[in-house]
């Protein structure tokens, strides 16, 4: 390695995640692409099939998640002012905030099963066409979602375990602005999700 | 620095310090030996998907041939889309002189993410090995066709889900090839290296860089979807359901029409550096051929309804596709008149890289002429899913793609292994390939304006003549594409030793001994005039 190659260069991190948030955005801008084709076709049915999901939960959810976005944004100003564990403490914050994310979700998702209101089950197949897709697409982009979630706590994990060996800190902060970029992206996705599918009833 | 001296003494692909063997190569983040890496992947590939494409060619030999009933024929062209287009031409020129080239010509000692660049290359085994998987499990090959159009990838018994989602991972690999140019591009660049210093085929690789971020991601969530859709059923594709298969072809083809561009773009770059070269004189009209790469990537991305002329979508979006297809035949054209105005009163070496450019030029042009038939609405109904279609598609990617990536083989050959090829064996091999391709291919264009629908196993005994010309056209070019490889293989062990600048490049890799070192430069380049001025620059040999 020359000194050329080993210098920090803390701008090539950041267009790199910049460049991976946009793909991010045309992953679910897919799915969006879908779900705007038929709710224009089956408005109705949407609206019916919205009736069955939990307003509390989802607003509970929201919230949660906002919540734990400006924990992860604390910890990055944190660390870079040079309080390393502080910064810690608020990606620990972040991380509990997630779980309690996931879990409000899986009961969510549990109660739509035990009402029949999955892709597959007998109970749905029996409704209009537009309610069918109203959950295909429900389950398709908050798993996608929750696959999201996840994969951010396992970077901010990662995180925790490099600013406590020093190799993220005040003068190399990129792993932890991009791990935040990551979350609030996760973030602004489900602040998009939760009126499409919890509001239009 | 101590180290760096050290290191820089021997070629890049000596074990020099580091581990020895396979294990040094499979676990290096160079990208002069990544590039190498997937070098040898999709040289095999290649070879495997034109096996497949022979078979075919067997079978179409004379009406009554058997060799094949009709599923598996359907297998045979389904794997010989998925290997060429996902593993073999869509990857192909980024992903080897991409890495290979690109940091050098910029005057960079790597790419910005060494360790991603190997990532994705593990990514790319990773799509491969699971297609490979999925042609032997749970049900067989796919026989969907390259394009899995829904319903009939929803209905089949055959390992649908697993080619999917090998998709999926290959179009993981390729963002993240994209992702790793253009942060290079932009952070890398040695001093003195301003972007109209840039080689043309920089700009190529540049501009399909950002085809590769933006358009990507949609591919890969529609593979993901139908992967979810056959495991859990969801409808969104299933018209059984509600769902619409027209929604699926347009999600389809905004990734794989600009997709024929993350083909084609980097080839027309590397063509334009080799024009110069070749002739002795500066290109012309450098900055159009640059905005030119840029343009295709833009126009070409909003002209995929032009693939669903005869499915079912609204009169408007059928004629606003088609002007936008016409659109996109300008920034094409433009490069095609500078390079052949780069040739005027050039002083010219047909050296082997510059016969493959100018057949690259024939080639891309024939292809490019008969695809304004296909973006006519009129004559499209006519010619939809028959020969035609595959004829002017092969024109495109073989002629262009593939003949660009030889021209490129050719052209840094030298610098990849420091030997030189015999240039009497690779003139023949691309003679040979050259009337091969054409007396294959060629018929097609006529079968098909007669009628002959594509993706048949079988046929009416009034195309028998021209389908055994065809057949026999396609074992020419394959005799030819042996000489070729033959060629390469043998001189890359035994070929004369190649001095470093053997065909008189101005381009800042050449200043590179052949093979260069594992680190390019120990202090980075100044460059202080552009890529195509010869001024004391001594002719090649």
């Amino acid at each position: 390695m020359s000194e050329r190659e080993s210098a920090y260069d803390p701008d090539r991190g950041r267009i790199g995640m910049w460049l991976f948030i946009c793909t991010e955005i045309l992953i679910f801008g897919g799915l969006f692409l879908l779900y705007s084709v038929y709710r224009y076709k089956h408005s109705a049915d949407f609206h019916a099939a919205a009736l069955n999901l939990s307003r509390l939960d989802g607003t509970l959810n929201t919230m949660v998640l906002i919540t734990s976005s400006l924990t992860a944004a604390l910890g990055v100003h944190e660390l870079r002012s040079g309080r390393p564990g502080r910064s810690r403490l608020y990606i620990a914050c972040t991380l509990l905030l997630a779980c309690v994310f996931l879990v409000v979700k899986a009961f969510e998702w549990g109660a739509k099963f035990e009402h029949g209101l999955y892709p597959g089950a007998s109970h749905l197949l029996s409704l209009p066409p537009g309610q069918i897709l109203y959950f295909g697409l429900y389950f398709t982009m908050t798993g996608l979602h929750a696959i999201h979630v996840i994969v951010g706590m396992g970077v901010f994990g990662f995180c925790l375990r490099s600013i406590s060996k020093g190799s993220t800190s005040a003068s190399r902060p990129v792993l932890i602005e991009n791990a935040t970029l990551f979350w609030h992206l996760v973030d602004i996705i489900w602040i998009f999700l939760f009126p499409l599918f919890y509001l239009i009833s | 620095m101590g180290d760096t001296v050290h290191e820089a003494s021997g070629p890049y692909f000596a074990p020099a310090g580091g581990r020895p063997g396979l294990l040094g190569w499979i676990t290096t983040t160079n990208h002069k030996r990544i590039g190498i890496l997937y070098l040898s992947l999709i040289g095999t590939f290649f070879t495997a998907a034109v096996v497949l494409g022979v078979l075919m060619r067997i079978q179409m030999q004379s009406p009554g041939m058997r060799l094949m009933d009709a599923r598996t024929y359907n297998v045979m062209f389904t794997l010989h889309g998925i290997i060429q287009i996902f593993l073999v031409v869509i990857p192909g020129i980024p992903t080897i002189f991409g890495n290979f080239a690109l940091p050098m010509l910029i005057g960079s000692n790597d790419m910005a993410f060494p360790r991603l660049n190997l990532f994705s290359w593990y990514l790319f085994l990773a799509g491969a090995l699971l297609a490979a998987v999925a042609v032997f499990t749970n049900g067989g090959a796919p026989d969907t066709g390259w394009t899995f159009y829904v319903p009939f990838s929803l209905k089949t018994t055959v390992n649908v889900p697993l080619a999917t989602f090998a998709v999926f991972v290959l179009g993981m690999s390729s963002i993240l090839t994209g992702i790793n140019i253009v942060t290079t591009v932009h952070q890398l660049r040695a001093p003195g290296m301003t972007f109209f210093r840039m080689p043309l085929s920089v700009w190529g690789l540049y501009s399909t860089a950002w085809v590769q971020i933006l358009a990507t991601p949609i591919i890969g969530i529609t593979m993901l979807l139908i992967v979810v859709e056959r495991l859990f059923g969801i409808g969104v594709f299933d018209p059984t359901k509600g769902g619409d298969p027209l929604l699926y072809q347009h999600l389809f083809w905004i990734y794989s029409h600009p997709a024929v561009y993350i083909m084609i773009l980097p080839a027309m770059g590397i063509i334009s550096d080799i024009f110069p070269v070749f002739s002795r004189k500066n290109i012309f009209g450098y900055k159009m051929i640059a905005f030119s790469s840029l343009a295709i990537a833009s126009v070409g991305s909003l002209v995929w309804g032009h693939h669903m002329y005869v499915s079912g979508q609204s009169d408007t979006a059928d004629i606003v596709f088609s002007l936008l297809t016409f659109l996109v035949a300008v920034p094409s054209a433009i490069k095609v008149f500078n390079w052949i105005a780069t040739m005027y009163k050039g002083s010219i070496r047909l050296d082997p890289p510059f016969l493959f450019a100018l057949t690259f030029v024939v080639l891309f042009s024939v292809g490019g002429l008969t695809g304004l038939l296909l973006g006519a609405l009129s004559s499209d109904v006519q010619l939809h899913d028959t020969y035609f279609v595959v004829g002017h598609f092969h024109y495109i990617i073989f002629g262009g793609f593939g003949f660009g990536l030889f021209a490129a083989l050719h052209y840094w050959f030298p610098k990849m292994t420091g030997r030189m090829y015999s240039k009497r064996a690779a003139i023949l091999g691309w003679l040979v390939t050259f009337v091969g391709f054409n007396a294959f291919y060629f018929p097609f264009l006529i079968m098909g304006w007669e009628g002959m629908p594509r993706r048949y196993y079988a046929y009416l005994p009034k195309f028998a003549s021209l389908q055994g010309f065809s057949s026999v056209g396609s074992y020419v070019m394959v005799a030819g594409l042996a000489v070729i490889f033959v060629n390469l293989l043998v001189s890359a062990r035994r070929g004369e030793k190649a001095p470093a600048n053997p065909w008189g490049g101005a381009t800042l890799e050449w200043t590179l001994p052949s093979p260069p070192p594992l680190e390019s430069w120990e202090k980075a380049p100044t460059v202080v005039k552009g890529p195509y001025d010869f001024s004391g620059i001594e002719e090649g040999r």
